[in-house]
């Protein structure tokens, strides 16, 4: 009799088998993402006062700047995701977790993968591509965590009830396949014993860099959306099809952007991809609709919760994909290209959009997993509103500053300095959102600490309350839990 | 969808198509390139850098320089003047040429009749396919003249470049550092636009001496002060007035920043190709 055909588990038994796997992965992402912030303003602090890390090599604007990206990226983002797509997997599937044990590896040989890759950054051997600044020894610990964790996950969907797939099942398993994919091709054409010659290693970069920052994050993050926002609203899903239909087209044209209009390539490369960018309109129509129809008219008032994080970060990743076909139009990247607004995207992109789904569906099913609430609830609300302006405010000078820049850039007969010297009082305006970022980003790392506190303490008072109780009633209440079980589902 | 094998499939197609047009097909069209012969001479471009270079583009990449540094120069077009240096021996078909001519660029820019013309009869600022017929007309009149080639556009304006960079400038670039943000000035003709060593070196220990509003970071920990000793270092910067060290201390540039300066004197983007035409010897107008 196989347990996985015939046994029905409750929703409480399928959270539960997540809570060790999830702990281990949103653990350290919180670190991450504090970590990872912190970077990003010691960064943007070379720009108020060039000269303050003069004298210490690892704290220059150009080691610190990936480190942080990368930091955000890999040790927030990824397994953020990682840890939530598990866990609506095991929920969609209505089983408990298969192989429980492989993402509790995974999740630590990922840190450490992190870990290693931002300490060499910061020691200046990054590899120079960007978001492939990681040397090889934590590229590999990256690349075996993820495959562990997407057997674990491919495992669950396997033993799922329902063999029809939910609309975000598709979002999801895909980026399953997108990582390894991507990952293994952009190290082994570049960072392998033999890399590619030159022009062509930049565009390998690109190819890779959006496929992991547009369409990676986008099948995640638009996945878990599609779960949660019908769940959140209590409204159900507006339209399978065109979910269908922007997933299909969100693969197709997404794969295609990321190269520069003014790159210095063949003139069909750059060309191909300002066609797709234009095309990606259509995607972006799509999602927007489906999240329009399914959230109004729902009678749910979000206050700050879960639902507003997912709804705010579903609306910044419309914005930051017409950012992007923004920049691949021709005539709009002639001022955009070189300035502060790519960066103002791909902060969009990654805090304004995936941070804030991630931050929201990890509150959503946290409680849930751990079987008693948030320790500190009114920090959701809260958070919500730091990160909220810290995101308009950070992504939004950004963006103006680059523009700004850019129309001096455009103009000859300007000075150079004048240009920079626009982009810093953005980059002013900028910093104070991120420390609003930061903040916010410290709230949730209190919350997931406090809670993983709690978890062992009583955890700890469980074992030692079992090493104290005699044999007998241990066997009785075993045999009584045993009882609650059965009469549970 | 109903089975997780269609949403694979789905996902092969689509990513496996991108992956053959942005990784098969650059691999084998620029992975495989050679160097390119240069315009008008019998050269090779590029050329190997020097070991201290190479060595450079290591520091420049650790040091992540590319964050605020482009190595792209983008152009608008290119425009070009047409020199008639010799009329030839049959005068009355020169003179209908250069009539003809006229004519031609009337017809190209009619409301700015003289715009072209100056008095060496240099025919100014025409496009590419007016100045081929016009030194068709010119050769057939038995006459000569030379056509140069102007590349324009703003990054050229500012002196960047001569012209675009184009992808056989990184033919031997690994790690390539195109770089995406112009917080510092684009440097991929740097090592022609400062070619002065100790101003090089001088700007990365303290960029402000050199350039005033200057953003860039100072990388002291790239160099080292000390004591003058028995005799100074040859190798001790020399800096402007008012920001020399104290006297009695000598600013000595560590093996990277030697690397490092190496690697920008080398950023030379000044051999016309194929794809990137210009004349070298026209002075901007």
């Amino acid at each position: 009799m196989s347990p996985t055909e015939t046994k029905n588990f409750s929703t409480s038994e399928v959270d539960a088998s997540c809570r060790v796997p999830l702990l281990a992965l949103f653990g350290g992402a919180a670190l991450w993402l504090v970590a990872g912030l912190a970077l990003s303003l010691v960064a943007i602090m070379t720009f108020h006062k060039p000269d303050m890390f003069a004298d210490c090599p690892l704290l220059t604007y150009g080691r610190v700047q990936p480190a942080a990206n990368d930091a955000l990226l890999y040790g927030f983002c990824i397994p953020a995701a990682l840890g939530v797509m598990l866990w609506i997997f095991a929920r969609l599937s209505q089983t408990e977790l298969c192989l429980p044990l492989m993402p509790i590896v995974a999740a630590n040989l990922w840190h450490l993968g992190v870990l290693i890759g931002v300490v060499t950054i910061l020691l200046g051997d990054s590899t120079g591509f960007a978001w492939l600044e990681f040397p090889r020894g934590s590229s590999v610990l990256l690349f075996a965590a993820f495959l562990l964790i997407a057997i674990c996950a491919v495992a669950t969907l396997g033993a799922r009830k329902e063999r029809e797939l939910h609309p975000s099942y598709w979002f999801l398993l895909a980026a399953l396949f997108w990582f390894p994919w991507i990952y293994s091709t952009a190290n082994l054409f570049l960072l392998a014993h033999h890399p590619v010659r030159g022009a062509a290693q930049a565009v390998i970069g690109w190819w890779f860099s959006d496929n992991l920052i547009f369409v990676w994050l986008a099948l995640v993050g638009v996945g878990t959306a599609l779960y949660f926002l019908p769940k959140l609203a209590a409204r159900p899903l507006h339209n399978e099809f065109l979910a269908l239909f922007a997933f299909w087209t969100l693969i197709l044209f997404g794969t295609w952007c990321g190269i520069p209009q003014g790159a210095p390539l063949p003139a069909w490369l750059p060309a191909a991809s300002a066609v797709a960018s234009s095309l990606l309109i259509v995607p972006l129509i799509a999602i927007a609709v489906i999240a329009c129809k399914t959230v109004r008219g729902s009678a749910v008032s979000c206050k700050g919760g879960p639902l507003c994080y997912v709804k705010f970060g579903t609306a910044a990743f419309v914005l930051s994909g017409l950012m992007l076909i923004a920049e691949a139009c021709p005539q709009i990247s002639r001022v955009t290209e070189f300035t502060w607004f790519g960066a103002a995207q791909v902060q969009l992109q990654t805090l304004g959009f995936f941070t804030i789904v991630m931050c929201g569906a990890i509150y959503e099913l946290l409680p849930r997993v751990m079987g008693f609430e948030l320790p500190f609830p009114k920090f959701v609300r809260l958070q919500h509103w730091l990160f909220m302006l810290g995101i308009v405010l950070w992504a939004g000078s950004l963006a103006a500053g680059g523009v700004e820049q850019g129309m001096k850039l455009q103009n000859a007969n300007t000075a150079f300095a004048d240009s920079t010297t626009t982009a810093l009082m953005f980059l002013r305006v900028g910093t104070t959102g991120l420390l609003l970022i930061l903040l916010g980003s410290l709230l949730f790392a209190v919350n997931i600490f406090v809670i993983t506190f709690k978890w062992k303490m009583a955890l700890l008072k469980s074992v030692v309350a079992a090493i104290k109780a005699p044999l007998a009633t241990e066997s009785a209440s075993a045999s009584l839990r045993r009882d609650q079980g059965e009469v549970e589902p | 969808m109903k089975s997780s094998f269609r949403v694979f499939l789905a996902a092969f197609l689509a990513l496996g198509l991108s992956w053959c047009g942005f990784v098969l097909a650059p691999v084998n069209q620029l992975g495989t390139a050679r160097q390119a012969a240069v315009l008008n001479s019998s050269d090779v471009y590029p050329l190997q850098r020097t070991g201290e270079a190479t060595l450079g583009l290591q520091i420049y990449r650790a040091n992540g320089c590319a964050a605020c540094h482009t190595e792209q120069v983008r152009q608008e077009g290119v425009t070009c003047d047409v020199v008639l240096t010799e009329l030839g021996k049959n005068g009355a078909a020169i003179v209908n040429a250069l009539v003809e001519i006229e004519d031609l660029m009337h017809k190209e820019n009619p409301e700015n009749e003289h715009i072209g013309v100056s008095s060496e009869k240099i025919y100014h600022k025409v496009s590419k396919t007016i100045a081929d017929s016009i030194s068709d007309k010119i050769a057939a009149a038995g006459g000569k003249s030379e056509t140069h080639i102007i590349p324009f556009g703003v990054d050229i304006a500012r002196g960047w470049g001569l012209r675009q960079s184009v992808a056989a400038d990184f033919l031997y670039d690994t790690p390539i550092q195109l770089g995406s943000l112009r917080a510092g000035p684009d440097l991929a003709n740097v090592g022609a636009r400062l070619p002065d060593a100790n101003w090089q070196l001088v700007h990365l220990y303290a960029p402000q001496a050199l350039v005033k509003k200057s953003a860039m970071p100072p990388f002291r920990f790239l160099f080292e002060v000390r004591k003058v000793g028995n005799a100074p270092s040859p190798d001790a910067l020399k800096f402007p007035q008012g920001f020399a060290p104290p006297a009695g201390s000598e600013v000595v540039p560590t093996p990277d920043a030697k690397q490092l300066a190496g690697y920008l004197l080398s950023l030379k983007t000044d051999a016309p190709l194929y794809e990137a035409p210009f004349t070298s010897v026209m002075t901007k107008p």
